[in-house]
């Protein structure tokens, strides 16, 4: 027990970062209403751009934006298979992440992994966020505002208000338009090919922000950091929407309980860990049984547990 | 302010499923035109609407709105000309967003969307307006979803965004056939307002003979991808359902008996 309270800001730092990558998810899942599979691969190159720039000397900030810059790049990529080449979404976003595969053992040099120098002090001072701070700030070694939970918990309100705003502009309606009826948003002149696009490069984009957050926490990036992010992404979608959707109706507080799934997620996660002596090895396979089962149980409770079918009633 | 000339479609061409859907389509509509759209099942209708929609692209010919070749913009371009309601209920609104949203959405169409609010306080007040003017009570829901909005509703809700930037040309493809007879009669009511109200072009395809026969000015027969009979003026306005029937039997050649039931 005392070994799950010790891990536990870290479970929750973690699933904060993740939570950004599950925001991105959001948009394409729930928004868009697409599965998009591209967030394995683009989850990595996020983190690779950002553990290579970084380890040359580019500041960090530039290095998180290039980081979603190459992110907003792999959704582009996605988005034109799928509206220009008319590839299914589903297979558009594979293609991508196989390709990403190449890219992103391109970016880190042919090399399946790479460390960011954290022995060097100079060095660790200037990450933003990192796994050691955690342990900093509990000693006392560092202020409060240096731990994760502080910078994550500040980057995922600047992420949520931003979408806030910008889904809520005429170019943020036209995209939410395009996920709930592409009929009538070309029949509003909507170019729906386009506010697709959009859309996947925005969640790529914060997916990629995700990854670089991540290689930075963990002071690495590898080539398989991102496997399996999109079931992730999705639990965190699922767990937030099925213990917050009651409470939370606004958009912005929707776009929290993602971020707040991921870190139930975590915590969950951490704990059959701690717990239990479970091979680490088998939680993979948990993930997926759990949003497996999450996944079913709209479609069970539909064909179950409905007495009366909701039919539209046609008098005005 | 609507031309077609000499359209002509055909749906999975060289396969056994091949389907001449336009042959030879030729039609101009008057500014203030008000045509109904008869004909039997697969007759063409809902296809020329489609095509002058950009569903999809056309064979052959051309379409002509408001003096502009609109025959090779997509879909999302041409939709600056056109105000649609389709016959579903569920087609011309987004069910997940709200009542004012859908609202604010068609105020845009054929404009470009910036990063600009969707909707603005103005907008909201000069909707709960017309949304009064429906007599549905929507005005008092206007953040409730769409999707929360019964078929009648949701049409009488289409017709309005449909006309909220008045379109050079109105497109109902059969918009009052999924609803029952009394609520069809009052969501037609109100597309007959609108359009009188705002001096509008429409082109209405519908299954009801009565329908076509009251409403607008001119009614067109369609049978196998091509217009039969094209009447209006004084000769629409003496029309009968029987004159119909005859003129079907006689210009179409085929069997009245088999039609009657699909026209009437």
């Amino acid at each position: 027990m005392g070994g799950f309270i010790n891990a536990l800001p870290g479970a929750v730092s973690q699933g904060l970062i993740w939570g950004i990558m599950a925001i991105g998810v959001y948009i394409t899942f729930k928004i868009l209403d697409l599965a998009d599979l591209t967030v394995d691969g683009s989850f990595c190159t996020g983190g690779a751009t950002f553990v290579v720039l970084f380890g040359s000397g580019v500041p960090v900030p530039v290095a998180l934006l290039a980081a979603f810059g190459v992110g907003l790049l792999s959704g582009l990529a996605t988005g034109l298979l799928h509206t220009f080449c008319g590839i299914p979404a589903i297979l558009a976003g594979i293609l991508t992440q196989l390709g990403l595969w190449s890219v992103n053992l391109a970016i880190m040099g042919m090399k399946a992994n790479v460390a960011i120098n954290v022995i060097d002090p100079k060095n660790l001072d200037k990450l933003w966020v990192s796994l050691r701070f955690v342990q900093d700030v509990a000693s006392g070694k560092r202020p409060f505002y240096r731990h994760p939970i502080f910078i994550v918990g500040l980057f995922t309100l600047a992420v949520v208000g931003i979408l806030y705003w910008f889904f809520g502009t005429e170019l943020g309606s036209s995209l939410r338009a395009t996920g709930a009826n592409p009929h009538m948003a070309r029949a509003q002149g909507i170019n729906t090919s386009v506010t697709t696009v959009l859309g996947l490069m925005i969640s790529n984009g914060l997916v990629a922000l995700s990854g670089s957050l991540l290689a930075q926490y963990q002071s690495f990036a590898d080539t398989s950091m991102g496997k399996g992010a999109i079931v992730i992404g999705l639990a965190a979608v699922i767990i937030g929407e099925a213990l917050f959707s009651k409470i939370f109706r606004n958009f912005a507080l929707k776009l929290l309980s993602v971020s707040l799934g991921a870190v139930i997620y975590y915590v969950v996660i951490q704990a059959v860990i701690s717990l239990s002596n479970i091979n680490a090895n088998y939680l993979k396979l948990i993930s997926a049984v759990i949003v497996a089962i999450f996944l079913s149980v709209p479609y069970w409770k539909e064909k179950y547990f409905t007495k009366s079918r909701k039919e539209v009633r046609a008098d005005a | 302010m609507l031309e077609l000339k000499g359209v002509y479609k055909t749906f999975n061409p060289g396969t056994v499923n091949e389907k001449r859907a336009l042959n030879g389509i030729d039609l101009t509509l008057r500014e203030g035109d008000f045509v109904t759209v008869i004909g039997s099942n697969g007759a063409g209708k809902s296809t020329v609407l489609n095509a002058i929609a950009g569903v999809w692209p056309i064979d052959r010919g051309s379409i002509i709105i408001d003096g502009q070749d609109v025959t090779s913009l997509p879909e999302h371009k041409r939709a600056k000309f056109l105000g649609r309601v389709f016959q579903d209920p569920m087609t011309g609104t987004a069910a997940t967003m709200q009542i004012q949203e859908n609202l604010a959405l068609a105020r845009r169409r054929g404009a470009h969307r910036t990063l600009r609010p969707g909707i603005t306080k103005k907008e909201q007040a000069e909707f709960r307006e017309m949304l009064r003017t429906l007599d549905l009570g929507l005005e008092d829901r206007m953040t409730a979803k769409v999707g929360l909005l019964s078929g009648g509703q949701r049409q009488a809700l289409t017709l309005l965004m449909a006309t909220l930037q008045k379109p050079k040309l109105l497109l109902l493809d059969e918009h009052t056939a999924a609803l029952d007879p009394k609520t069809a009669e009052k969501v037609l009511g109100t597309t007959d307002s609108i359009i009188r109200e705002h001096h509008l072009t429409a082109f209405m395809v519908t299954h009801n003979m009565k329908d076509a026969i009251a409403h607008g000015n001119r009614l067109i027969m369609m049978n196998e991808g091509r217009i039969i009979l094209d009447i209006s003026g004084e000769e629409k306005k003496r029309l009968t359902m029987k004159d119909l029937l005859d003129k079907f039997a006689e210009l179409s050649g085929s069997s009245i008996q088999s039609d009657k039931v699909l026209l009437a």
